[in-house]
């Protein structure tokens, strides 16, 4: 062996090395999966499937979990039902076998919408305001600056709780509570913080005069920002974004105190799917499901920027 | 094509000054160097004229006109920057076409300027290329090419070739010189390399601490400097000073150097203090025997380095520590007697308290009307 090749074995993982990492990765992957596929395979079970010890992994798979999730029943006689016209879909064959009606449908689509217009509406803003704030904190001389930045990073450092009986009392005085632009606006002032601390740390990484440039060459400062500054920061604001979403999207303390019917996301809802009608895991596991693939999207396709935004412009130009 | 005038121009940033008042004006057409060691101002002074920084007083004017609290954009000025400032997320030719599509010129006629420009550069082969992938040479070549493609009333170019090593230094300065015999427009050229600086430059305007010490062409800077952080600045090896006698009276043409009288040029000024520094070069010392008539110094070699056709030989004398170029016919060993004479009419001094050059016949006479 040559003495290159045993200098490079110094900073290149041996193959055993190589091999214990593999499985270590794949070991923390599938610790992480499990609780997601436990809820997956729920979602597909019977109630009395869902409860059974020792936990089956073979059962006959049901949508009963997933018509509950979507409609609100009521119970009734057999003879009443015999008497019904036939069945015209699936869930209401379900709902028969079990001595049910389907009534309506439930809340779960009404508190989506609302999780989606909340969550990806604050992080729009979120990010918008924390990009051209933290340009302003990157770029020109900001009197106190450190200061500000402390005190935009401090709203983080309280819980929720602390905080969240005040802004209840404001809310209801400026009819704030339990309506969605109430909800946007407090998750965009939650996320603001750690979107201009974000963000700041990628644009300060975007060398000025790529700005200075431009604007000698005759653009404005804004267009500078828009045309040059911006599709370099594209990673840092996909990275950004993805964080704001997840903290928004899974936010419980202020939904359950802020919200009760109108503006009410997704995580205060589906704890109250148990309630109906005794305790209907398959329907709280099929919410649960669906309730994480808006999230995994956005992620997936951000994927690329991601996997570079978090090594937080250690690549650079 | 511009004329640059700075008046009294100061910017400070908190409590440091960065420029202190400075005054020159760069003439039309002028290849305009500004030289000085890092942190001078040099950029600080550039980034004003580009208006990319206000000053804190004092004015600036592009032909005449005061543009002081003009925008960049307003100025029609075009800038090179000390790090390279290409666009990674355009390829050559939308970074070298940027600035005349900011200006929303008709498509062809980017097009045909484009073009052109990469050809003047030689970088018409490279046009389709992400800037990725390009050498530091060929990278810098676009950055010029997306100043000249404007044809901007001035360049302003900040140590551009600061990032190349130095043979490809010493070409693209060529390049430089010769685009600018084409062009004609004027440049204001910051460096901190004098051999740069003196091999480029129409006047060379040199820069300490936020100060303009000289403004003067190359020769007059080399062989007249007006302070002796000039003096020492240019040149390598720099000037060599020796402590002397100071209280000179104006008219004295000689001066005492560790007892021996050593003659100069005539003074026009007189220096009051009890002390002077002698500067000369290391090309202006004879080294000749210990007991020659015309060597008022003597001295103990303390090393020869040879350079080629010279050979720089270090001797140690009662005033210090001097460097002498030699020829390199002349044989001289460690630790040799040896008399040092000095050409009289190049000699400068300094007043140790304000480190400025004392008039002399050296500014008003022979030496200064032979080299223009
Ligand atoms: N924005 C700034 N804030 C504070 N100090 C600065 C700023 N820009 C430059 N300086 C200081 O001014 C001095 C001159 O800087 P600069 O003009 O960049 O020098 P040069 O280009 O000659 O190396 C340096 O000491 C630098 O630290
Ligand atoms: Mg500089």
């Amino acid at each position: 062996m040559t003495s290159a090749n045993a200098a490079h074995s110094v900073v290149a993982p041996r193959p055993l090395t190589q091999r214990l990492a593999g499985a270590a990765v794949i070991l923390y992957a599938l610790v992480t999966m499990i609780p997601l596929v436990w809820i997956g395979l729920t979602s597909f079970k019977s109630p009395e499937d869902s409860i059974s010890y020792p936990p089956k992994l073979l059962f006959q798979p049901t949508l009963e979990g997933y018509c509950n999730l979507f409609t609100t029943r009521t119970r009734q006689t057999p003879e009443f039902i015999a008497k019904l016209p036939p069945a015209t879909s699936t869930c209401e064959v379900i709902s028969r076998s079990r001595n049910m009606v389907i009534a309506g449908p439930s809340n779960y689509v009404p508190r989506f919408v609302n999780s989606l217009i909340i969550g990806f509406g604050s992080t729009v803003f979120a990010v918008a305001l924390g990009t051209f704030a933290a340009y302003g904190f990157s770029r020109f001389k900001v009197p106190l600056a450190d200061d500000l930045l402390f005190f935009i990073l401090s709203t983080r450092m309280m819980p929720p709780i602390a905080v969240a009986i005040p802004i209840y009392l404001m809310y209801r005085e400026l009819g704030l509570s339990d309506t969605r632009l109430g909800m946007v606006l407090l998750y965009t002032a939650v996320n603001v913080s750690l979107a201009v601390w974000l963000l700041k740390g990628f644009i300060d990484e975007i060398p000025r005069e790529y700005e200075e440039a431009a604007m000698i060459d005759g653009y404005s400062r804004l267009r500078a920002f828009w045309k040059v500054v911006l599709p370099q920061a594209t990673t840092g604001i996909a990275a950004t974004a993805i964080f704001c979403l997840i903290f928004a999207w899974n936010e419980y303390a202020f939904a359950v105190l802020l919200t009760s019917g109108n503006a009410q996301t997704e995580p205060p809802f589906i704890p109250i799917i148990i309630g109906e009608g005794g305790q209907d895991w398959p329907a709280v596991a099929a919410g649960t499901t669906i309730f994480l693939v808006p999230i995994l999207v956005f992620t997936i396709l951000l994927r690329k920027h991601l996997l570079r935004g978090i090594t937080f412009g250690a690549v650079r130009r | 094509m511009a004329e640059i005038r700075i008046e009294q121009l100061h910017k400070a940033f908190g409590e440091f000054v960065a420029v202190r008042e400075s005054n020159f004006t760069i003439a039309d057409g002028e290849f305009f160097v500004m030289l000085g060691p890092s942190g001078c101002g040099k950029t600080t002074t550039l980034r004003m004229i580009a208006g990319l920084e206000l000053p804190t007083s004092g004015r600036i004017l592009l032909d005449g006109e005061d543009v002081t609290f003009r925008r960049g954009s307003e100025r029609d000025i075009a800038f090179v920057f000390q790090l390279f400032a290409l666009y990674p997320h355009m390829n050559v030719r939308q970074n070298i076409s940027f600035p005349l599509r900011v200006q929303r010129l008709p498509r062809r006629e980017v097009r045909q300027r484009t073009e052109e420009v990469a050809r003047l550069l030689r970088i018409d082969q490279l046009l389709e290329r992400p800037v990725g992938g390009l050498s530091s040479g060929d990278r810098q070549r676009v950055a010029l090419g997306r100043a000249i493609v404007r044809r901007a009333k001035a360049f302003l170019m900040d140590e551009p070739l600061g990032a190349l090593d130095a043979e490809f230094r010493e070409l693209m300065c060529e390049e430089l010189r010769l685009l600018h015999g084409r062009i004609g427009a004027t440049t204001v050229y910051v460096t901190h390399d004098q051999i740069e600086a003196m091999s480029m430059a129409d006047r060379i305007c040199v820069m300490d601490r936020g100060e303009v010490l000289q403004v003067a062409p190359p020769m007059e800077v080399y062989e007249r400097p007006a302070t002796r952080f000039v003096a020492g600045f240019i040149g390598s090896p720099a000037m060599n000073f020796l402590p002397a006698r100071g209280a000179l009276a104006p008219g004295r043409d000689s001066i005492a150097v560790s007892g021996h009288e050593v003659p100069m040029p005539r003074l026009h000024e007189g220096l009051v203090g009890p002390d002077a520094v002698l500067g000369v070069r290391p090309e202006h010392i004879r080294i000749g025997g210990p007991e020659g008539q015309d060597a008022p110094l003597r001295g103990r070699v303390f090393g020869v380095e040879y350079m080629g056709t010279r050979q720089l030989v270090t001797v140690d004398t009662d005033a210090g520590r001097l460097k002498v170029r030699a020829p390199n016919t002349l044989k001289v060993g460690d630790g040799e007697l040896v008399g040092l004479a000095f050409e009289r009419e190049r000699l400068v001094v300094f007043d140790p308290a304000t480190d400025r050059a004392l008039r002399s016949d050296l500014h008003a006479g022979a030496a200064g009307a032979a080299h223009g």
